[in-house]
Formats: C-alpha cells, structure tokens, sequence
C-alpha cells in the first residue's frame, strides 16, 4: 500500500488509541445513565465528575465552570444564542464578531440578526487579524457579547484574544466569547488570564472522540440553555450525557498537554520548512502560488503567551492561495496520489463560491476561490512535508500547464 | 492579570483572645491541605490574617476549595506590580472594572480607595496615592460615585518594599469555627433536608461530627442507604473525612411495633435511637447530640414530642434549625449542596409503618409503663450497636478512574 499522507488535521484528528480503548471500555461498562439514582447510574455519574474534574484541572478553571456539550458548534451556539438571549431583552441588542470565523459562529450570527440583533464583522487584515483598535471602535453602549476564535479555522491567524480581554474589561456589559476549537492543546489557553468569559473546544480536534465539545462558562456567568428538558450539567445543558466521548475527551486532552512542548516545537519546524521550500519552488518555477500570512509561525514565547503582538499564524495550519488554479482542483489532484488537504473548514468546503475569510482578508475572487489548507500533526515528519512539498510544486505545474495549453 | 496572592481574613475567632493561636493553626492546617495539589504555593500568617503566595498555581480551584474552610470570614485575590504610579493606576482600574464587569443592577457603585505607603522611597504620600488613584479611576471608569464612609467597593492598594498590592474584591467565606475547635457531637441523619443542614451548622460552629443513620434494610431499599452516604460526602467538602454509622434498626422497629400503640410507635422509635446516639457518642467523646427537627414540622417535633423524645438521654441535644423556616433550611441546604440529594424520593425508617394519626401530645407514664414490658429492647440495641456498619466518608468512588482517564 502507499503512504497515504492526511494533512488535514485541522478538520479532524486520529483519535489516540488510549481513548479508544477507554471510550470502548466505557459504553460497555458504564452503559447506565448518568442521572440515573441506581449504583449502576451513579458510577456512570462519578465517571463524568472525574472527567469533569480532570478537565478542569487542565484548563486552571472549576469543575463547576466546564459543561459538556456535544460538539465545537453546539459549544458556540449554546455560547451565543446563550447570551443574547439572556440578555438582549435587556443589555443590548448589538453584538461584535470577525469575518473569518468559522461557519458555526457566522450562522449563529445570522441567527441573531434574523431575532433583529445588529451584528458588527471587525474587519481583519491581509494576515487575517483584527486591530485591537478596529474592535475598540465597534464597541457600543448596547453590546452584549464579543466573539472572536483564538485561531481562524481557515488560514490560522492567531487573535490577540489577552488585548481584546483587556479591552473589555472596560466594558462591563459586554461578555467574551472565545472559540478555541484550533487553540486547544497547541496555543496556551489560559481563559482566566485572558478575560474570557465563554470558551468552545472541540474533542476530535485533539485526538477525542466526535460527539464530545465543551463550554467553559466563567463563574458568574448566566446562559439561557439551548437545550432545555433535564437539569444535566446544572441546567446548562439537557440531555443524557455521553459518558464514554466525555471521559475520552477527558483523556485526550490530558495526553495532548503532556505532549504539548515538544509537539509544539517539532511542528514550528514543520512549518518553517514547508513554506521555505514552496516559497523557493515559487520563485524557481513560477507556480503563482502565494503563502497566506506575512511570516512564520508564531514562536515559543508567542505559544505559550499566545503573544498579541505576533502578525503570524498557528505552526499547526499552512494555507497558500494558487490564484486561476480552483481549489478543489487541485485538492482532487493531490488526492489521486494519496495526499489529502483542504481548501477550507470542512463546515463549509463543500461550497463552491469563494472564501468569505480570504475575502475579508483583501484576496481577489479569483484568489480566494484557490486556498489550500495545510493542517499538522505531531506524528509528521520531515519526509511528509518534503514528499507534499514536492508533490504539490509537480501538481501545481502540470495543472498550470494543462490550464494554457487548452 | 492573574492574582499573585490570596489575602485570607479568619473569622470569629478574633473574638477568642486566649485561643486564637490555636484557631489559626486549625485553619492553617485546612488551608495547607486544600494546596496540598499545588505544591508551588506556601502560606504565610499574619496577625489575624494569612497569605497564600500562588507562585504559578492557579486561583481559581484555591478559591473554591477555600470558600469552604470553616474560620475563613472572606478571602481577596491580591494583584502586584512595580512600585511606580502608572502601572498601579493601570493595575487599580483593570480590577475595578472586572468588578464592575460583574454586576448586574446598572446603579452607581460607592467606591473609596485605602492606600498606604510603607515604602518611603515611594515619591508619593499615602494621601496623595489615595488621590491620585482615586481621580484616575473615576476619570476612566463609568458607574461609580465616592464614599469614604460605607463603599461597596474599596480599591486597596499597599506599597511595600517589594512591591505594591492590589485588590478590590472580597470573596465571602464559610465563617465559623474552625472544625473541630468546639470539640465532637453526633448527629442524626435521616437522609431529609434538614438533618444535613443541621450537622452542616454545627460544622461551622466548630464540632467535629459523628453521622448516625438508622435505616431499616430491606424495608427500605439500599438506594436510601446510597442517599445518606451521598449526603455525606457532600458534607465532607467542609472537613477531611466524616465517619457515618450505619445502624440496623429493622429489628428494633418491628419489635416496638409488636407493642401494640400505633399512635405512640414513632415516639418509641426516637427514644431509641437517642438512646443508642448517646451510647455512640459516649464511645466516640461526643459531648452533644445534634438533630434536624424543626419545631412543628411534624407530629414527632411538638413539645411534648420532644420533650419525650429527649427524656432518656442526659446529653444535651442541639437542634440546629429548630427555628429556622423551612425556606431557610431549604436555602442552606442548597448553598451547601445537599438539596438536590434530599429530596430523592427514597423512604427512610421513619416513614415506614407510620400511623395515620400519631400522637402529638404523647404521654409519658404510658409510654414508661410500655417500655417496662419491652423488655427485649436493652438487648436489640445492644445488638444493633454491634452489628453498626462505620463508613468512611468521602466513600472512595468503587475505583478513582485513573486507568480509564
């Protein structure tokens, strides 16, 4: 069999053959309901707590502050429609978010403006970042919520969520909303140092189980719930908890912190090299290929403080536009010899108009209808991003010169 | 910004002059156990009050297992940076508005500040910082109004030589007594809402506790069992570990029944299981007996009832909630966690056999006359002293999921 390369991490992970020992173990011995009164129950109960326990710890916050949810985008709907209906009767009925966040933000957004909320979209710039100045300046009187991805799903870009937590300190009624589904297990996520009030993260982004997300919601904070009809996760939340996807989040998360450092490192060295050597193809080859982003990735220091300052991206995700090369072209070419990448967030790569973020980021059509998405994993290696590299520049010549020749 | 210090003020027992040394070492030792998992911060004691130095270690899980240590009156997270005026402003106003940022009534909030100067190489007296701050703060913040007399808010702020120190919020504690500081009681716990309530207020008073349950397996099902040790457990979150007798009572409920007055069989019960709690308490250097009942709640809780419930035993017995409103039990009960295991629908002993119309004036010369023909029942509580299960709470979950997580 050939080497089947998937770099396309950022849409899912592998999930680590702990958890999936742990979640198999789980759905047969721990099949009672949670809520139930019954021993049986119970045990499946103290089995979440621990999770809940263990997930706390991880992220510095209380176990009372984590509820369970089934996915990034529910965490994100639940975070949103959330406030803006605990409060829109009352703070506000204006709201502040990015371009280019990922669709389960956008539509909730749609949703608010459809119940007559006004929605701000801070503009971002080529590297697709928010000025700190730009979100100073949608702030209004009536905003009830801000909502910003720590990484854009799309091209990476890391936003300076510390800087706008500060801001809006100054903004009392106005709560944080941060969807760290591409942060977790790579940036440090440190919510409360943050000033972050609401944060989403996705299992199967690092190495869970699908069918298991979170919320953090800081201590204080009131949510109307999305789901109503039981009081699991204190009302936040109904619905029978999925105890076996809970715990192996629960495991993933802990494996993928201990491995963070050193995963980190190695995959800033992956990204480094793979832009240098398309950077160097382009300028021999003349492939039109242009790297999204202004600089490498962010580096160590930036990682652990997830630094404000830094114009880069997450290591974890390469994204290039080949302007006049269609993206799905090129995606279904390089899947021909057993390599498989993006052209967007998978919630949305099935659509054929041109990327609203790399739009929003200043890119013509023709551009923004040719973005490709790289997206890491620890477990590559240099070989990977050599063998892509050199698949990618032979695909993308061939593909240019069919395209002249008809 | 993320705390660098919790202040911790100590309570009530500022009141104790003599053993105040003694409290503090109470709860010093609770708080050391509560950093146990975070080995980075040390602690530091100050007359009347105690610095947890975080060094790294996150606030948020000290604070909540703080909040509750009996003999903690309120706690602050404490902010520091550089003795130089534009980052204390900086450093002030952030607190202040995260403060503000937590409130929900859009009322103007009476705010001062406390500033002291103890580092005399610091260009500005403690009157002028006191300004400067205050100025600044009002300039840049919205929702605020001064008032040096009775501030919601007060911004403190201390100078020292290595460093200044900042904060504004004051987080309530559990109060009381540090635990065991009173000494030890038993208390009678039912598996209701008030009798956890009840052994709960008498933790914050200082006592130690005993549980004792009487349940009436398998009349009752091993779910009430499971309750009860629920309700324990939860009550462990405000001490290290709580033993729990479990005491078999079946037996001695059947036999009293044999006797015949259905009407005076719940006063029978109680007088037993006084007698048994005194004899557990005796064993365990008890020197209290602790129920939840609540005057007039029940038949079993009048007067008279209680007065008959009383008489065979020369310990005193404290009834915690005896004057409380059951909205108030009820408040408690939820505060502490208890509620939502109190009222799982599972019977207890007290509610089986139970007759239509129990007696609520009960009468004590019958009452001694019936226990004269009981003459088996010295010998039952023996026996079900005997055969009493002693859990220890918290009841290590069947295993701790280490393997599975």
């Amino acid at each position: 069999m050939r080497h089947v390369l998937y770099f396309d991490h950022a849409a899912t992970t592998p999930v680590y053959d702990e958890v999936v020992e742990t979640v198999a173990v789980v759905m047969r011995d721990y099949f009672a309901n949670p809520s139930s009164m019954h021993k049986l129950g119970q045990q499946a109960g103290k089995l979440v707590e621990a999770a809940r326990e263990q997930v706390a710890g991880l992220f510095g916050v209380a176990a009372g502050e984590v509820v369970f949810t089934s996915s990034g985008t529910e965490s994100n709907a639940t975070a949103i429609l959330g406030v803006a209906r605990q409060f829109g009767a009352t703070r506000g009925r204006h709201v502040v978010t990015t371009p280019v966040e990922h669709p389960s933000v956008l539509a909730q957004m749609d949703v608010l403006r459809a119940e007559g909320f006004e929605v701000t979209e801070v503009p971002v710039d080529a590297n697709g970042r928010v000025n700190i100045a730009d979100v100073a300046a949608a702030m209004r009187t009536e905003t009830i919520l801000v909502s910003v991805g720590w990484v854009a799903s799309e091209v990476g870009a890391v936003q300076p969520v510390a800087e706008i937590g500060a801001l809006l300190r100054a903004w009392p009624k106005a709560l944080f909303h941060v969807d760290a589904v591409q942060a977790v297990g790579k940036l440090d996520v440190d919510m409360h140092a943050a000033g972050v009030d609401l944060l989403s993260a996705s299992a199967h982004k690092f190495g869970g189980p699908r069918g298991a997300g979170l919320l953090l919601v800081r201590d204080g904070v009131a949510l109307q719930a999305l789901l109503a009809g039981g009081d699991q996760e204190h009302g936040r939340r109904a619905g029978t908890p999925n105890t076996a996807a809970i715990a192996g989040m629960a495991k993933a998360l802990r494996l993928t912190l201990a491995e963070r450092a050193a995963a980190n490192s190695h995959v800033r060295a992956l990204h480094t090299r793979l832009r240098e050597q398309l950077a160097a193809a382009d300028a021999t080859h003349g492939l039109g290929l242009a790297l999204t982003g202004s600089a490498g990735p962010v580096g160590s220091a930036d990682l652990d403080a997830a630094h404000p300052g830094s114009a880069a991206g997450s290591p974890y995700i390469v994204h290039f536009t080949v302007p006049g090369l269609k993206a799905q072209v090129l995606l279904h070419a390089l899947e021909q010899r057993d390599i498989f990448v993006s052209s967007r967030t998978a919630c949305s790569s099935r659509d054929e108009r041109p990327s609203p973020t790399l739009l929003a980021m200043g890119h013509s059509r023709e551009s923004a209808l040719s973005g490709i998405r790289i997206s890491f994993h620890p477990s590559h290696t240099t070989a990977d991003v050599d063998q892509l590299a050199d698949t990618l520049v032979r695909v993308i010549q061939q593909l240019r010169k069919e395209a002249s020749s008809q | 910004v993320t705390p660098d210090q919790i202040l911790i003020r100590l309570g009530e027992l500022t009141l104790k002059g003599k053993n105040r040394h003694r409290f503090e070492q109470r709860v010093e030792t609770a708080v050391k156990r509560v950093l146990q998992p975070h080995p980075r911060a040390t602690v530091q004691r100050a007359f009347g009050r105690m610095y947890i130095h975080l060094q790294g270690e996150p606030y948020a899980p000290i604070a909540d297992a703080l909040s509750r240590i009996f003999g903690i009156q309120s706690f602050s997270p404490v902010y520091t940076c550089e003795n130089e005026l534009a980052l204390i402003q900086t450093l002030s106003l952030s607190l202040i508005t995260t403060t503000l940022a937590k409130r929900t009534s859009e009322a103007k909030v009476k705010f001062r500040v406390t500033a002291r100067r103890a580092d005399k190489a610091f260009a500005l007296t403690s009157a002028e910082l006191q300004r400067e701050l205050g100025g600044f703060v009002l300039l840049h913040a919205d929702g605020l109004v001064v008032d040096i007399h009775q501030p919601e808010l007060d911004l403190q702020v201390e100078v020292r030589e290595t460093g200044t120190y900042v904060y504004v919020d004051s987080v309530k504690g559990a109060g009381g007594f540090p635990a065991g500081s009173n000494g030890k009681a038993v208390v009678l716990l039912s598996g209701g809402i008030d009798s956890p309530v009840a052994a709960w207020l008498a933790m914050r008073q200082g006592l130690r506790v005993e549980l004792v349950h009487f349940h009436s397996y398998p009349y009752t099902s091993q779910q009430a069992k499971d309750k009860v040790i629920a309700l324990g457990n939860q009550l462990t979150k405000y001490a290290r570990e709580i033993r729990l007798h479990m005491v078999e009572f079946t037996d001695i409920q059947l036999y009293l029944k044999q006797a015949g007055q259905d009407n005076l069989l719940v006063t029978l019960m109680r007088r037993a299981m006084m007698r048994l709690s005194e004899r557990i308490a005796e064993a365990e250097a008890c020197g209290a007996i602790i129920t939840g009942e609540n005057l007039g709640q029940v038949a079993s809780q009048t007067l008279p009832s209680l007065t008959a419930t009383s008489e065979p035993v020369s310990l005193p017995i404290l009834r915690p909630v005896m004057m409380m409103e059951k909205q108030e039990i009820i408040d408690l009960a939820r505060k502490i966690g208890t509620f939502e295991t109190s009222i799982l629908p599972y019977e207890d002993c007290c509610t089986l056999f139970v007759p239509k119309s129990p007696a609520t004036n009960p009468n004590l010369r019958v009452i001694h006359k019936m226990e004269e023909h009981l003459t088996e029942l010295e010998s039952k509580l023996e026996l079900a002293l005997q055969t009493k299960e002693v859990l220890i709470l918290p009841l290590q979950a069947d295993k701790n999921f280490s393997d599975l997580l």
